[in-house]
């Protein structure tokens, strides 16, 4: 029959405009469907039904942990009344070398003897040639420069706002600890254990161990594709 | 629908007698033209080098006698040292499958003139135009030898070694400051026009208006010569390129005689960002991310054919469990890909948004997959030389892995398939719209290199994946779909297909993940600094939800650069078919034939 096909159609839109509904219902009681962040992670999840929709900004979906946005550097947790602490960044280079658009841009410090001090004077990246690719924070090999959360950068001035300086950069530990949890301790665990094995080999230094090498946790060693190697 | 999906010719296992067919034909070809056929001599490369006289009877033997009737790639090669340009053509056997059967030609650098091979390809014709664009070639005889990727006015060609682009800093990164002079300052302050960027001695920017851009429309002006019935007047009208129809900034200009179309020009260009120049300039690794914004819907599948090629040509082996992975993540891209590109073409068709919208329901859970894995929704710079770049997360938005792909596979994504089927494949108006328009042969879909749905729903049954099996893709079992009629609703179908047979590989791949939990998804030691361990060239070519995607990447011994990176593009070179297509349709038909091309202008610019 001429017309079948479409009202077939009619009745997928149909049920998708009842599902719908039915939603409504559901989440009457349980403190409405929007702005309701129980709704939200199921109405983003794979039992979604119905509407899909977020209602930006007023709901934010979470990001998960290996989000990348503008990278930041970590720093010590801060003394009190500071912002942050100590700069974990030895200003290697690394991550200036690895940028695919060539963003960062580092001034070394040096000491008061005119030696190179391993901590950068400043350090900017151009926000607005970032790509987000990630490839600093995947080689960084003293965990110091982090992809970042934080997505809404939308400022007024760009001539201003978009060459971020080491102190709009820098963030403590704590900041990553809290975007990334296991991210965080995972990379942790690598470097304690490249510490251990360091003062083990010093130990051991003229004596051959025969011990087997020890071993990262499995779980851990397997966040940490890239850094597990490089310890 | 399963019914029109033959099966798989295997290509790949190819009569396996002594006789290798790229030799085989080399052999004839020598025979044929002693005088004008070299074997190529440079360590590490492949093929055969033809004097510039004889490409066209070469080519013509290629074509007609030795099977190899399917021109994928032309490349143009500046070779700087030799004052030599070079062009390499990759040509395959759409019957037979297997690998390319290279063909070179070497042209005077400051006299680049070599025969076109539109007359025996048509397909040649855009790729010949981006050659001369790029590098200067002049084709004889090509129809329309015009600038397609820069603008008209553009002076020089971008891709010569000598060619030094605006804002120039080195040749090679990693640069040694970026802010050269040690004060930090944005790029953009560096731009007043007419600082540190080319154009010829004597031109205003701004009085002149090229002559080519009036060329473009010559000979589709007003007439009304030939025209039988009623006398009308042909009208040049311009689609684009700020066009909800044309899926981004691209331009066509089009003749109409009445409402039919008696000529169309694309215009297009407008995204350039000269790809290749970046990537010639980046090192290896920096590329991965820049191969993300080519075609921006397909990132993972981008990634692939990129580091296949690099692959190659280091000689690393990838551990098994990141080809799953790898296979995983192409294969969803596809049917993301897939459900965007039917959603569109509904869209142009008239139907505005529902189906679309519907679509993109599954579409938001991989691409919440691809955010948990690698961090980003689109532009997910996952894949490195060797391996991946991260391992399968825990869990996405809370469900485990396992779970999460299992429960997408076996019953999320089935059931927007079968509801799509059902929402738009028998409705009548997608019928009447899409049944008959934009008939491509099977022939003409050859000739005019198009490839992957626009050439398998043309009834020419080739995909990269069974012809050149990559990866792990001649374990797994899938059918190569095919449709016959060559029309936007053929189009529309091998796409529901496609996506079908996606499935049935994503489930054969879910064990596999479960086998190798836990297990290295690298080989070897991550660098961010890659020195190429040997010279040579490497084509690493993979099944693109779009077509043959095409990477070209040479290298010198101890380089960190490539030394030349090119991107067989497959939007790029299916529009060469959209004239072909369109002539004798209707302005409203034109927009829905290119939304059945599928095209991204990412790529397509590049
Ligand atoms: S790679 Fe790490 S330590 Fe080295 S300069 Fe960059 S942020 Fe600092
Ligand atoms: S994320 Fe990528 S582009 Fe941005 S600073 Fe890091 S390496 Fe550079």
């Amino acid at each position: 029959m001429y017309g079948l096909g479409i009202l077939k159609g009619m009745a997928v839109t149909f049920k998708h405009f009842v599902a719908t509904y039915m939603d409504d219902i559901f989440w009457a009681s349980r403190g409405g469907r929007y702005y309701n962040d129980e709704a939200l992670a199921v109405r983003q999840s794979l039992e979604g039904r119905g509407v899909i929709t977020v209602f930006y900004p007023e709901e934010k979906l979470p990001v998960p942990e290996r989000f990348r946005f503008v990278p930041f550097l970590v720093t010590d947790e801060p003394a009190p009344g500071q912002k942050w602490g100590h700069e974990w960044c030895t200003s290697c280079g690394i991550c200036a070398k690895a940028c695919p658009p060539q963003c960062i841009w580092i001034k070394r410090g040096t000491q008061p003897n005119g030696r190179p001090k391993p901590e950068p004077e400043e350090f900017y990246i151009d926000i607005d040639i970032c790509m987000n690719c990630g490839l600093c924070a995947e080689f960084c090999p003293f965990d110091a420069i982090k992809m970042d959360h934080d997505y809404e950068l939308a400022s007024y001035d760009r001539t201003t706002a978009h060459i971020h300086d080491k102190e709009r950069l820098s963030k403590p530990i704590s900041y990553w600890r809290e975007i990334a949890p296991r991210k965080a301790e995972a990379e942790a665990a690598a470097r304690d254990f490249a510490q251990e094995s360091k003062q083990k080999k010093k130990g051991k230094r003229g004596e051959g161990s025969d011990e087997p090498e020890a071993r990262l946790e499995e779980m851990k060693a397997r966040q940490l594709i890239y850094k597990g190697e490089l310890y | 629908m399963s019914d029109m999906i033959l099966e798989a010719p295997h290509a790949g296992a190819m009569p396996d007698s002594a006789e290798d067919p790229i030799a085989a034909a080399t052999a004839v070809l020598k025979q044929r033209f002693p005088d004008h056929i070299q074997d190529e001599t440079r360590d590490g490369y492949e093929g055969i080098v033809v004097h510039p006289d004889k490409v066209v009877q070469v080519s013509q033997a290629l074509r007609d006698e030795l099977g190899f009737n399917y021109l994928s790639s032309i490349t143009g090669v500046d070779l700087i040292e030799e004052n030599k340009l070079e062009l390499v053509y990759h040509t395959y056997s759409i019957n037979q499958g297997g690998p390319a059967l290279v063909m070179k030609v070497q042209v005077d650098r400051d006299n680049p003139v070599l025969p076109s091979l539109v007359p025996v390809w048509p397909g040649a014709e855009y790729q010949e135009r981006e050659a001369y664009d790029l590098f200067g070639f002049q084709f004889e005889g090509h129809p329309d030898l015009r600038r397609i990727l820069t603008w008209d006015g553009f002076h020089g060609h971008p891709m010569r070694k000598d060619w030094k682009e605006p804002f120039f800093e080195e040749d090679n990164k990693p640069f040694g400051s970026r802010w050269p002079g040690g004060e930090v300052s944005r790029a953009e302050e560096k731009n007043p026009f007419g600082k540190n960027v080319q154009y010829p001695a004597g031109w205003v920017p701004t009085l002149e208006e090229p002559e080519a851009e009036t060329d473009s429309y010559a000979g589709i002006t007003y007439t009304r010569e030939q025209s039988t019935g009623l006398k009308t007047d042909k009208v040049t009208i311009n689609m684009g390129p700020q066009h909800p129809s044309t899926h981004g900034v691209f331009r066509m200009a089009l003749t109409l005689d009445g409402e039919t179309i008696v000529g169309l020009k694309p215009v297009m260009g407008y995204l350039h960002r000269n790809h290749e120049k970046i990537g010639e300039r980046n090192t290896f690794i920096q590329n991965i991310p820049y191969t993300d914004r080519l075609d921006y819907i397909s990132s993972m599948s981008n990634n692939h054919g990129y580091v296949l090629a690099v692959e190659k040509l280091m000689g690393v082996d990838v551990p098994e469990r990141a080809e799953w992975i790898r296979i995983l993540m192409v294969e969803l891209t596809r049917i993301v890909n897939h459900l965007w590109a039917v959603g569109f073409l509904l869209n142009d068709l008239g139907a505005l948004q529902t189906p679309m919208l519907y679509f993109y329901i599954e579409r938001e859970l991989i691409l919440d997959l691809f955010e948990s894995t690698s961090g980003s929704r689109m532009m997910c710079n996952y894949m490195r030389f060797g391996g991946l770049a991260y391992d399968l997360p825990e869990d996405v938005r809370g469900t485990p892995i396992m779970k999460f792909l299992h429960d997408l596979i076996y019953d999320r994504l089935p059931r927007a398939l079968e509801q799509g089927d059902v929402l738009m494949t028998g409705n009548e108006i997608v019928r009447a719209r899409g049944i008959g328009v934009g008939y491509l042969s099977a022939e003409d879909a050859i000739a005019y290199s198009t490839a992957g749905p626009v050439l398998r729903a043309s009834g020419v049954q080739y995909d990269v994946r069974r012809a050149q099996p990559y990866s792990y893709y001649e374990h797994l079992d899938f059918d190569v779909a095919v449709r016959y009629n060559g029309d936007i609703y053929d189009r529309y179908l091998i796409r529901l297909d496609e996506m079908q047979q996606s499935l049935r590989i994503l489930q054969q791949v879910l064990p596999h993940l479960q086998e190798t939990e836990g297990s290295s998804i690298i080989s070897g030691k991550p660098q961010y600094a890659i020195r190429m361990p040997r010279a040579g060239e490497s084509y690493g070519r993979v099944e693109n939800p779009k077509g043959e995607l095409g990477y070209y990447v040479t290298a010198k011994r101890r380089d960190a650069n490539p030394a030349r990176y090119h991107v067989r593009s497959p939007s790029f070179i299916n529009l060469t078919a959209l004239e072909k297509m369109s002539l004798g349709h209707k302005v409203a038909d034109v927009v829905a034939i290119l939304g059945s091309i599928d095209i991204v202008l990412g790529e397509v610019d590049r």
